[in-house]
């Protein structure tokens, strides 16, 4: 387990205060012993899906939280994370033999639905996993920086900024939706098997997928803060609030947003490749305004500030979501819809807020009264 | 069913062969309740630790009731559910009342995959009669063939599959294009047709069939296009069918576009009932129509198995229960009737299987005939899906359809088509 109060001590400045460490605690003991005792392998697999949806809320603090640039599109990241990874698990699962059946055979089964009787070029490098892993993180970064290039320079922001994003969200969905015969179309890409060999939907594999997906997420957390503790967090922060006045202390402003826009697309993109290895497949769905928004959504809930609120935030109302769906299949939307009106209503800056407001100053009465070696907890 | 009963010389029927033939009646009337649950004992007719107990047994709805595709898929869970009703009064499957877990896919086909194997694993349900769209399909079947669960599917849908774990209950694309083109070439004397649809792999493969068949016949395809799904602009594509001037618009748009496009076609000046040109689809049912408005769409063709409209005492049965359970206004489309044959086809495999394993049902499936189907006679071919009549309407102004034509013989599934791929 990568846990962060191992890496804590190697930064002697604080790399975490006291309660950011306990809380990083707090989620490690969750993810890494809490669930995986208290839940049968299928809703541990459920948790796992959620949980990769936390590298993009995790991306959005820094974006939206830290840089102030809302992208309404981490959806396509995330998309294009997956769709690598699927397209070298559909080459593995289309080999001849399994799919004899079809007119073409060795090539995915809708390219064959499709009349398409060769692999396209771009398709052929996905058979090695080498390229693919460099694929999942190195395309959604390049396209994520052609965009923040573009929009960034030209000093295009706020608003603008969240639609124009949204508009990528809708495109992409529209063209990978339009090209079937090369990306599975509206049904997505499908019926993956295996890893190199490795059967990833058996219980045990889905087990062994759920640690490796969480030693990630705390991977990435932890660069996520790191960049937060650095002055490129601060200038972030600056830039956030008052862009012209640093802008005027000589500050590239356009190369920060540009990085940390990067930044986020790459946590979303590995979260999409960690999806679709959990989940086995991968569809526009993922992709389009609508999941884009409900990511935002998740690091709204969680407290667009804080980074391990934004896993929590993610976890609860994916949480929510199953459990309001399989109670009340009829009018589950209903319960989704009033935890999001509570949320900007009540506790605007999520549960990382609720914490700081209500449970913190707990902590603060309760040591000077008892003063015991036990902390609180 | 029960013999002829043996009359005595003088005509009429003696007392004896009265008695014989009201013990015949009663016990042909109550053979189904005579499966009693004690003759069937859960460890013999379970033997995998499905949801089966003594005296009841889980199977699993899984339908959108949220979402874009609430509106098609109610019909199919109302349908579903009338059956298991049904069945339950008339003593349950082999003595089991059948108890059912509906989950919502929410037209989001990773929830489909999700729900699908909640059902399969926690609930261990015995069978899950679900999905609509290919997307749904899709996404569901590998988490079938993994956990061996058995679904039934109803939604007419391209081919290219056939999966031991699904029983198709709708007709693959064959069944429901051969037959309408042949009808319209051979009563209408059509010459050239424009292939419209949504774009997805249903209608465009749907769409390949059908060319391939027009041009076996030596006639022409003049146009063909394709929209997204939810596209509702089809004012570029009626400028060209009014130029290209084809005798069939061959419609295959999906959803929520069917209503823009009909309207639009009418506000264009295209009369379908002057069937200049005629107006042949495979998409729309009596559901679609609830949306269009009969009055947007009267006077166009429908290529189905199922109309509500059908004249028959299956049919009428079928069309007063679902009315009486859900409301007068109620219509049913062909994929609802398709949901409907669900339950009852599990039911009758289970029984000729002599048990609820999956592996048992899905040897015991193929032959299994339903005689009491609201579509008349079905019978489950080796390939899992369904013999089935294919039929023509003709839309009404009151949102029925007429049935105009229908096949003499049940036609042949045929999911991978030689020649037509």
């Amino acid at each position: 387990m990568s846990d962060f109060p191992a890496m804590a001590p190697g930064r002697e400045t604080g790399f975490l205060n006291r309660t950011e460490m306990l809380g990083a605690a707090a989620l490690a003991l969750v993810i890494f012993v809490l669930l995986p005792l208290a839940l049968d392998p299928f809703r541990l697999n459920l948790f796992g899906k959620y949980l990769t949806y936390a590298f993009v809320a995790v991306g959005l603090v820094l974006c939206w939280g830290a840089g102030g640039i809302l992208s309404l599109g981490q959806g396509v990241f995330f998309g294009l994370g997956g769709y690598a990874l699927a397209m070298f698990l559909k080459l593995e699962a289309s080999t001849p033999e399994a799919t004899a059946i079809q007119s073409t055979p060795g090539i995915p089964d809708f390219m064959d639905w499709n009349q398409i009787t060769a692999l396209p070029g771009w398709w052929q490098p996905f058979h090695s996993l080498g390229f693919t892993i460099f694929a999942v993180v190195a395309v959604p970064v390049i396209f994520a920086f052609i965009i923040g290039t573009a929009m960034f320079r030209r000093r295009v922001g706020g608003v603008y900024f969240s639609i124009i994003t949204q508009a990528i969200a809708a495109i992409l969905t529209i063209l990978i939706i339009g090209q079937q015969g090369y990306t599975g179309g509206v049904n997505g890409i499908t019926d993956l098997r295996t890893l190199k060999g490795w059967d990833i939907r058996t219980d045990e594999a889905k087990t062994a997928l759920y640690f490796f997906n969480g030693a990630l997420l705390f991977a990435c957390l932890a660069l996520a803060q790191f960049v937060r503790r650095s002055k490129l967090g601060r200038i972030l922060i600056a830039m956030r609030d008052r862009e012209d006045r640093v802008r005027f202390s000589g500050y590239d402003v356009a190369s920060f947003k540009i990085f940390v826009f990067c930044l986020g697309a790459a946590f979303a993109a590995i979260g999409g490749a960690m999806f679709t290895l959990q989940v086995g497949f991968m569809s526009p769905s993922f992709v389009g305004i609508v999941p884009s928004i409900e990511m935002v959504i998740f690091c709204a809930v969680g407290g667009r500030n804080s980074i391990l609120g934004a896993v929590w935030g993610t976890l609860l109302v994916n949480w929510a979501k199953t459990t309001f769906s399989e109670g009340f299949p009829e009018l589950w939307q209903f319960g989704m819809g009033a935890l999001f009106i509570a949320v900007v209503l009540v506790f605007p800056d999520g549960l990382a807020g609720l914490w700081k407001s209500h449970v913190e100053p707990l902590f603060g009465r309760l040591k000077p009264r008892t003063s015991a070696p036990q902390p609180a907890e | 069913m029960t013999k002829k009963s043996p009359q005595s010389p003088l005509g009429a029927p003696s007392r004896r062969a009265f008695l014989a033939a009201s013990a015949a009646l009663s016990a042909s009337l109550f053979l189904p309740k005579g499966l009693k649950a004690q003759d069937f004992p859960t460890a013999a007719v379970n033997t995998t630790g499905l949801a089966v107990t003594d005296t009841d047994v889980t199977v699993g709805i899984l339908h959108s009731v949220t979402g874009t595709m609430a509106i098609s898929e109610t019909g199919s869970v109302q349908a579903e559910k009338l059956a298991i009703d049904q069945i339950n009064k008339m003593g349950g499957v082999l003595g089991r009342q059948i108890k059912f877990v509906q989950e919502d896919g929410a037209s989001d086909w990773p929830t489909f995959a999700e729900k699908a194997r909640k059902l399969l694993v926690d609930d261990k349900v015995a069978s899950v009669m679900g999905c609509w769209t290919s997307a749904s399909r899709k996404a569901v079947l590998p988490v079938f063939e993994q956990y061996n669960g058995m679904l039934y599917y109803p939604t007419f849908y391209e081919g290219l599959e056939q999966s031991p774990n699904v029983i198709y209950t709708g007709q693959e694309a064959t069944q429901q294009i051969i037959s309408g083109i042949d009808w319209v070439t051979q009563n209408k004397g059509a010459k050239t047709f424009y292939l419209l649809g949504s774009d997805y792999i249903w209608p465009r493969t749907s769409n390949k069939i059908a060319r391939k068949h027009i041009e076996k016949l030596g006639l022409e395809v003049v146009g063909e296009e394709y929209y997204p799904l939810g596209h509702t602009t089809f004012n570029s594509v009626i400028n060209k069918i009014k130029l290209k001037k084809p005798d069939v618009i061959y419609a295959i748009v999906v959803g929520g576009s069917n209503v823009a496009f009909y309207k639009q076609l009418k506000a264009a000046g295209i009369d379908m009932t002057k069937e200049k040109p005629l107006l042949l689809t495979i998409s729309v049912t009596e559901d679609e129509i609830r949306g269009i408005g009969g009055e947007n769409i009267d006077g166009a063709y429908a290529c189905m198995k199922y109309f509500q409209s059908l004249d028959n005492p299956n049919n009428l049965d079928f069309v007063k229960s679902f009315k009486d359970m859900y409301g007068q206004d109620m219509v049913i489309g062909d994929v609802t009737q398709a949901a409907y044959l669900g339950p009852w086809l599990w039911k009758a495999a289970v029984e000729k299987a002599g048990s609820f394993d999956i592996d048992k049902i899905k040897a015991a499936s193929p032959g299994i005939e339903l005689a009491t189907a609201p579509e008349g006679y079905v019978k489950v071919h080796e390939n899992h899906h369904l013999w089935s009549k294919t039929r023509v309407g003709h839309a009404q102004p009151d949102g029925q359809y007429k049935v105009v034509f229908e096949t003499a013989d049940l036609v042949e599934p045929n999911p991978f088509p030689e020649g037509y791929q």
